[in-house]
């Protein structure tokens, strides 16, 4: 079955205006989200990713590697978080995506090599 | 053999699309069968079921390529099951194919051009022309769209229960597009090519017979078949546009506008209410009026506070204002009219029927800078010299 990877977009911001309280009731619905999609074993692995703040990139420059502080590109929307899901086809990982409690999501598949 | 061919180039390429899981395979089978068509046709006749001879001799094709060619080895197994050949029970999976062609994951363009292609069995030479594009550009949007088809696996079916609205919305919204591409052009293509307002009636009219219930597919067809039946009279011999109110009714095509109101029937018994029916039903009441002042203003103007309910956008309350002008007068026009000034300033109707209400209302001069606004704010070759007499007419 073909896997995609949906990956959660958002805004770092958003989480330093929260309370603590406001956060812990943000999380509630996607806690519970992310166990159903488990325990249905649609979600083969996953994580939430720190803000951009704590991001390092490390680029090849004249064949040598050097190291910077923060991503890529910086944006106001980053990555926040992603999860391997397992489905029949785009229209399955679009309705999962769809789902999900938290911001935007882009849905990507997954490269199979010598499939 | 032009409707035979457009009826069965979409059904192959569904079927063996649906066989193959590949596009580009699928496509190249169906044009060698479809030369081969060509070839023998003028020659033996039209056989009795030409689409199982299509089939069968696209099946053949298809064997032929996949053995030349070891990319596609794998799928010799598939085309080797003999093909039906009773087109009674030939399989018609043209709904599946267009909802992967209309698939929400493809943009707008790429929707359109691969419904042309794979659906309506348009070359991409023809598809560029109508767009008015460089068939390089047509052909790289053809690979990428079937690229990602195939790479983000968008499956080959019709979607299902709670999908399925937005599915057919998105759809329509391809249709109707295609459609006004083709009906707002004036005159710049070529006369022999196919056109791209009848080719989305064609394909509205084909999804209506695969989605007999969908009052909103009968809307928009309902909707296409008005605006055709006018379509003569809408420029004069110079090629210069006639307004609604200015033209010969009589060139309107009468067995058309029957024929259609028949349809606005049909979807109203549904009892399913959206936006292109509501538009049918106001296209279906100016096909219906013997002249502009006979035009039963009051339906009109409750067919698009209804659209206003269903959508508030400042480009149909544009719209509504002119049946307000009849209803209520132009004073109460253009107040509700000036109320889009902020939303709708770069907008050449905007300023043209703000010009008008104004006329109507006499004040000449603020019409003409309405005019001159609207002229400022326009390409279109077509509206362009309308405006232009328009302004030329008047006195300073």
């Amino acid at each position: 079955m073909p896997k995609y990877m949906l990956m959660f977009v958002g805004r770092d911001d958003w989480y330093d205006k929260q309370s603590k309280e406001e956060l812990a009731n943000a999380y509630k619905p996607i806690m519970a989200w992310w166990d159903d999609l488990t325990k249905t074993g649609v979600i083969k692995g996953g994580e939430e990713l720190g803000p951009q703040r704590t991001a390092t990139s490390v680029r090849r420059v004249n064949g040598s590697m050097k190291v910077t502080d923060g991503p890529f590109i910086e944006s106001k929307e980053t990555v926040g978080g992603f999860a391997l899901i397992e489905v029949e086809d785009l229209d399955k990982a679009i309705a999962i995506a769809k789902s999900w409690p938290g911001g935007d999501v882009e849905v990507r598949p997954i490269v199979e090599h010598g499939a | 053999m032009a409707a035979v061919f457009h009826e069965e180039a979409g059904r192959l390429t569904a079927a063996l699309v649906k066989r193959l899981g590949n596009f580009d395979l699928a496509e190249e089978c169906v044009q060698d069968a479809l030369v081969a068509a060509l070839e023998h046709w003028p020659r033996s006749g039209i056989p009795d079921n030409p689409g199982a001879w299509l089939m069968t001799t696209a099946h053949r094709k298809g064997i032929d390529r996949l053995r030349r060619e070891t990319r596609y080895r794998d799928k010799v197994a598939q085309l080797e099951e003999p093909p039906m050949t009773q087109a009674s029970s030939m399989p018609d999976e043209r709904l599946e194919l267009i909802f992967t062609c209309c698939h929400p994951a493809l943009a707008r363009e790429a929707q359109l051009a691969l419904t042309l292609r794979s659906v309506a069995g348009l070359t991409t030479a023809e598809i560029a022309r109508a767009f008015l594009q460089s068939e390089a550009t047509v052909a790289q949007r053809l690979v990428r769209a079937k690229r990602k088809i195939v790479d983000a696996k968008i499956p080959f079916r019709v979607p299902e229960g709670h999908e399925l609205p937005d599915r057919v919305s998105e759809v329509l919204a391809v249709l109707y597009l295609m459609f006004n591409e083709g009906y707002l052009a004036t005159g710049s293509r070529g006369a022999t090519d196919r056109d791209l307002a009848s080719e989305a009636e064609w394909l509205t009219s084909l999804l209506a017979r695969l989605m007999p219930d969908e009052p909103e597919v009968l809307g928009l067809l309902a909707l296409m078949r008005f605006n055709l039946a006018r379509a003569d009279a809408r420029f004069d011999e110079g090629g210069e546009i006639v307004l609604l109110r200015d033209q010969d009714r009589s060139k309107w095509d009468r067995s058309v506008i029957e024929d259609t109101l028949l349809l606005v029937g049909r979807f109203l018994r549904m009892r399913g209410p959206g936006p292109y029916q509501l538009q049918a039903l106001i296209a279906g009441a100016h096909a219906d009026a013997k002249s502009w002042d006979t035009t039963r203003w009051p339906e009109i103007l409750r067919s698009y506070d209804a659209l206003v309910a269903l959508g508030d956008t400042p480009v149909v309350r544009l719209n509504r204002a002119i049946a307000l002008w009849h209803v209520d007068g132009p004073a109460v026009a253009l107040a509700e009219v000036d109320t889009l000034a902020g939303a709708l300033d770069s907008y050449h109707l905007y300023h043209a029927t703000r010009a008008e209400l104004l006329r109507a209302l006499g004040r000449a001069a603020d019409a003409r800078t309405a005019d001159e606004r609207a002229l400022e704010r326009t390409e279109n070759p077509a509206e362009r010299a309308l405006l232009t007499k328009r302004l030329a007419r008047r006195p300073r």
